[in-house]
Formats: C-alpha cells, sequence, structure tokens
C-alpha cells in the first residue's frame, strides 16, 4: 500500500543503467532531490542519479558518508552478500549470468539433462495415470 | 632504448647553431687525433677499383621500348589463427556439404587452410581441409597429444594429375567412371590411424562424442551474437 523501500543512507541499491551496470552498491549521502552519492568496496564513490538506481530491500547500518573501511565493515556486519545472493531477485541475476556464459558444449549437455528430465516425469505421469485409469 | 645522446651542438634557431666552426673543431677532439697521427690527419687506404669488365655491345634493339614489371619479393605468410583456434580445439563448420558439424581441429597447413577431422566414425567428416573464415572456434579442447599429423600436407589432398587419354569416345565413358569414385585404401588406413587415438581421447570426457555427432544450429530465441562459443 505504502512506500516500503526508501533511498536514504544505508539503503542497498543495484545500478541498472551506465559504467557500473549490475554492481550491488549502498547510497551513503544524498546530493539532492535526483542524485544521490553512492559507494561500493570495489569502486570510487560517486555520484549518481536516482533514476539509475534500482533499490533492494536490503538496508545497513552506516552513518552518512563512512569511511570505506567501516563501510566495508558495515557490509560484511549486515551479509549483503549473503542476502542478496538468498533472495530471490539475487538468485534470478546470477542464474542469468550462468545461462549467458554457457559453451555450446555446456549448451548441448543442457539439452541433455532437459530431455532426460522430461522423459522421467513423463513415466512417473503415465504411472500415476494409470494407476487412477485402473 | 638507449638513453638519448648529448648534441654537441644544438640548434637554437631553424638555421643557427650555438657553437661556431672553429669551436667545433676543438669539442670533438680532431686536434689531438691529429696530434696522435703526426700532424695530418688519418686517411683509410684507398681501396683498388676493380677493373671494369668489357661489356659488349647488344645484338638486338628492340623498336619500342619494353615495360620491365616492377620486383615484387614478397614472400605469403600462412594465414594468422585466430587466438580461439588451436589444436585440438572443437571447430564448427558452417559451409559446404558439412555445415553445422562439430569437428576436431588437428594443425595448420603451409597453405594457411585448417586439418580437420570428424573423427569419421562419428559425425561422417574425414581428414579434410577447411578455410579458417568459415569456422567458428568453440572454447572446448580435446587433448590431441598423441596424434601424429606430420605426414599431412596441401599435396595429400590435391587434385591427382590424370595422364592425357587419346580421344577414343566410347574409352571416354567407362574409363572416368571406374576411375573416379572409389578412395584408395592408403587414405581409408590414414583416416583410421588418426582417429583411433583420438576416438580413445573422445571417450575420456563424458557426452563428448555425442556433441561431436550432433550438428549445431540456431533455434527460436537464441542470439548469435550474444552466445559464447
Amino acid at each position: 500500500m505504502t512506500f516500503k523501500r526508501f533511498a536514504e543512507i544505508g539503503r542497498v541499491a543495484l545500478v541498472n543503467y551506465g559504467e557500473d551496470y549490475g554492481k550491488l552498491v549502498v547510497i551513503v549521502d544524498i546530493v539532492d532531490q535526483n542524485r544521490a552519492l553512492v559507494d561500493s568496496p570495489d569502486m570510487v564513490r560517486s555520484q549518481i542519479n536516482f533514476k539509475r538506481l534500482s533499490l533492494t530491500d536490503i538496508k545497513i547500518d552506516i552513518k552518512r558518508v563512512p569511511k570505506k573501511k567501516a563501510l566495508v565493515a558495515a557490509m560484511e556486519a549486515a551479509d549483503v552478500k549473503g542476502k542478496w545472493e538468498k533472495s530471490s531477485w539475487g538468485r534470478k541475476l546470477i542464474v542469468q549470468k550462468r545461462r549467458a556464459s554457457l559453451n555450446d558444449f555446456d549448451r548441448f549437455k543442457l539439452m541433455l539433462a532437459k530431455i532426460k528430465k522430461a522423459g522421467v516425469v513423463r513415466q512417473e505421469l503415465a504411472k500415476l495415470k494409470k494407476e487412477t485409469a485402473s | 632504448m638507449a638513453p638519448k645522446q648529448k648534441t654537441r651542438n644544438p640548434e637554437l634557431i631553424p638555421g643557427v647553431r650555438k657553437v661556431s666552426r672553429s669551436q667545433m673543431y676543438h669539442k670533438r677532439g680532431l686536434w689531438a687525433i691529429k696530434a696522435k697521427n703526426g700532424g695530418k690527419f688519418p686517411v683509410h687506404a684507398k681501396q683498388e677499383t676493380l677493373a671494369a669488365v668489357e661489356e659488349k655491345p647488344p645484338k638486338f634493339y628492340p623498336a619500342d621500348d619494353i615495360k620491365k614489371p616492377l620486383s615484387n619479393k614478397r614472400t605469403a605468410k600462412p594465414t594468422k589463427l585466430r587466438a580461439s583456434v588451436t589444436p585440438g580445439t572443437v571447430l564448427i563448420i558452417l559451409t559446404g556439404r558439412f555445415k553445422g558439424k562439430r569437428v576436431v581441429f588437428l594443425k595448420q597447413l603451409t597453405s594457411g587452410l585448417l586439418l580437420v577431422t570428424g573423427p569419421y566414425k562419428v559425425n561422417g567428416v574425414p581428414l579434410r581441409r577447411v578455410n579458417q573464415t568459415y569456422v567458428i572456434g568453440t572454447s572446448t579442447k580435446v587433448d590431441i597429444s598423441g596424434v601424429d599429423v606430420s605426414k599431412f600436407d596441401d599435396k595429400y589432398f590435391g587434385k591427382k594429375v590424370e595422364k592425357k587419354k587419346k580421344k577414343g569416345e566410347t574409352e571416354f565413358f567407362e574409363a572416368d567412371k571406374q576411375e573416379k569414385n572409389t578412395l584408395p585404401a592408403e587414405k581409408k588406413d590414414d583416416q583410421k590411424a588418426v582417429d583411433a587415438l583420438l576416438l580413445k581421447a573422445l571417450e575420456a570426457v563424458p557426452d563428448l562424442k555425442a556433441y561431436l555427432g550432433a550438428r549445431f544450429s540456431l533455434k527460436a530465441g537464441t542470439k548469435p551474437h550474444e552466445l559464447v562459443f
């Protein structure tokens, strides 16, 4: 009903446009109505437009513009990476990346696995049908 | 790189140098060389000029000037292989009767073409030459360290030159049909020898034989520019 994810200091967001596309960043300060100061363990702290951010559910406890060390410590304490990888959004992105990086041979093996699985499912279904029919 | 050598006489403005002629003489130490050599500047002994060979006047002067083509001493290098194409790589052939077939790359021949084999038992592709441009290199590698391909070169694959026959009409039809169809037994043996070791290497990896037996094709929804090979 009301808003649940706020663009506040400590909010973890996903960059959805630009050079840092796909990175998880933490909002570290608000510049103005449109821009935030954003930081992450593997990037230089920089300003970014809110339009380029997709807010996540994860929020960490930091003061306004923490030092890099403090930020990293806070992220470890809140287990941002773990929470992200367990969340359905995070899991989806991991699967997408894995599928995009599949080799031609991997795709072939995947096809064989799919066919095998479908065969097993069909057999079980046939068994169940037989039981209900009899 | 060697450190930049100091110029003894830098150019201050184009055409105007810093040090005068006499000062340069002193700087270069020509006075010291002369002193060492007893007042005169050392000179190399004159080399004996070889006696000029007597040229005979030509017997024939052509009426018009014949243009000589410019000399070209360039030698062609074998085509540079893409980084993805190394011996033992699985390649996807894109054109010809074997299009879509996944095939093992053996070596590059001196002409630049790639020597490739199915293996024959797996997908029907024999020892064959293929151009690099009509091939996709996948990142799947097969171990071909045991395979000996040194005897194969471009001549092995060249067309056999037939001796010219006399023009007899009946002989023409019969003889041609008989000779062209069979592959010499020697080539079949070569194929078997190369493939025997290769098949062992293939069987070591699960599903690899089936992979080579299947053809590559684009399916609905696949974006070739996003595919990782």
